[in-house]
């Protein structure tokens, strides 16, 4: 049924479908620290020869009672529950920001342990559900 | 089923058919939106904003459906010569792009109340724009390739590079840290979103599922009448 033709087509196109995802991978390993939108923590700690005055994202998880709000400012802890960071910001954070749920910060590295956000965003995870739901959780945990 | 879309088949579908889809779909989108807006909950976190979901979800499943198509019917086009195949591809790109577009601005008018800004360059969002360029160059290879020989390689060799970027759109919320919240419904393990918002979810995507198909159906045939008159011309 397949003719010679056919064949050599979908030869050439199997070829060229893996070279390029091969091709597009390696990419973008290469250019991890690129496409990633934030760093969590320990990936900060981790990390060798990271510029303290170029801006980067930290983001992870907004410490239960951490938070410290004085006139405009604000100071809490990002933690990805094995690495912490303390971040120090002037202005207002959305509506979204709490205490035990996502954030991430924009700004610049003082030293490993401490950062100076010019930007708060709140990160929200994929579970949706109505109030009464989750009291009801909270409840019984 | 396929045998329906033949373009001799399509030809003899009843305008009555279209007519009967559209009177479905204002039904269906009209209970959908009702639920959506006034019996599903409020979020527990995000509250009334949660509801731009039920139109950004369902925009996005179609946009990456359609481009699926369009990028499958190419693979077949480019190897078995299956034209009909790349007509159908070609009658499901506009509508496919227009939710593209949905998709990106209503996720934008989430991104604001949620996330505290209207835009961000993860790995998410950029895959989608990535995937609007897509929609758009194939469009155009097609519009502007002369005649439909031309307009059908280079349109499949774009909907086969696209095809590419349908699983880095899929994977990125799991590959790489985003600032948009990884799938909630995913074919591995029970959704988390509540029923009593997922049912206004799935109410939607049928609805508008209906939509993509009654605009496709419309292009469809039109491009099948296009062909023809061409041929009649090449006759006389």
């Amino acid at each position: 049924m397949l003719n010679k033709k056919v064949k050599s087509r979908f030869f050439f196109l199997t070829l060229f479908l893996g070279l390029a995802a091969l091709v597009i991978s390696l990419i973008f390993a290469k250019l991890e620290d690129n496409v990633v939108y934030f760093f969590s923590p320990t990936e900060i700690y981790n990390k060798s020869g990271i510029s303290f005055n170029k801006k980067i994202r930290v983001g992870g998880l907004v410490k239960k009672g951490s938070t410290n709000k004085e006139n405009s400012s604000i100071n809490f802890i990002i933690t990805d529950l094995k690495n912490e960071i303390i971040v120090s910001y002037q202005g207002i954070v959305p509506n979204l920001f709490s205490e035990g749920k996502g954030v991430i910060a924009e700004g610049v590295l003082k030293d490993k342990k401490f950062f100076i956000a010019d930007k708060i965003l709140a990160k929200h995870d994929e579970n949706y559900m109505p109030p009464e739901v989750s009291d009801a959780l909270e409840k019984s945990e | 089923m396929l045998k329906n879309f033949f373009p001799n088949k399509i030809l003899s579908i009843n305008s009555k058919v279209i007519i009967n889809l559209v009177i479905l779909m204002i039904i269906i989108v009209f209970i959908g939106f009702i639920y959506a807006l006034f019996i599903s909950p409020p979020d527990y976190i995000q509250g009334d904003s949660v509801r731009i979901m039920y139109v950004h979800v369902p925009s996005s499943f179609i946009a990456i459906g359609c481009f699926a198509f369009i990028g499958i019917a190419s693979i077949f086009n480019i190897i078995f010569k299956v034209k009909f195949l790349s007509l159908m591809a070609k009658s499901l790109a506009p509508v496919g792009c227009v939710f593209t577009l949905v998709s990106i601005v209503t996720g934008s008018l989430w991104g604001k109340p949620t996330w505290g800004v209207w835009w961000a360059w993860d790995a998410r969002i950029t895959s989608m724009v990535i995937l609007f360029c897509f929609y758009t160059v194939y469009i155009l290879a097609w519009k502007f390739s002369g005649n439909f020989e031309k307009g059908n390689k280079i349109s499949s060799i774009i909907g086969i590079i696209g095809l590419l970027n349908l699983p880095i759109i899929k994977y990125s919320v799991d590959w790489w840290n985003t600032l948009h919240q990884p799938s909630s419904i995913t074919l591995t393990s029970a959704p988390t979103i509540h029923y009593t918002m997922l049912v206004p979810l799935i109410v939607m995507l049928i609805g508008m599922t209906i939509y993509c198909l009654v605009v496709f159906l419309m292009k469809y045939k039109t491009e099948v009448m296009k062909i023809k008159l061409d041929k009649q011309k090449d006759f006389k």
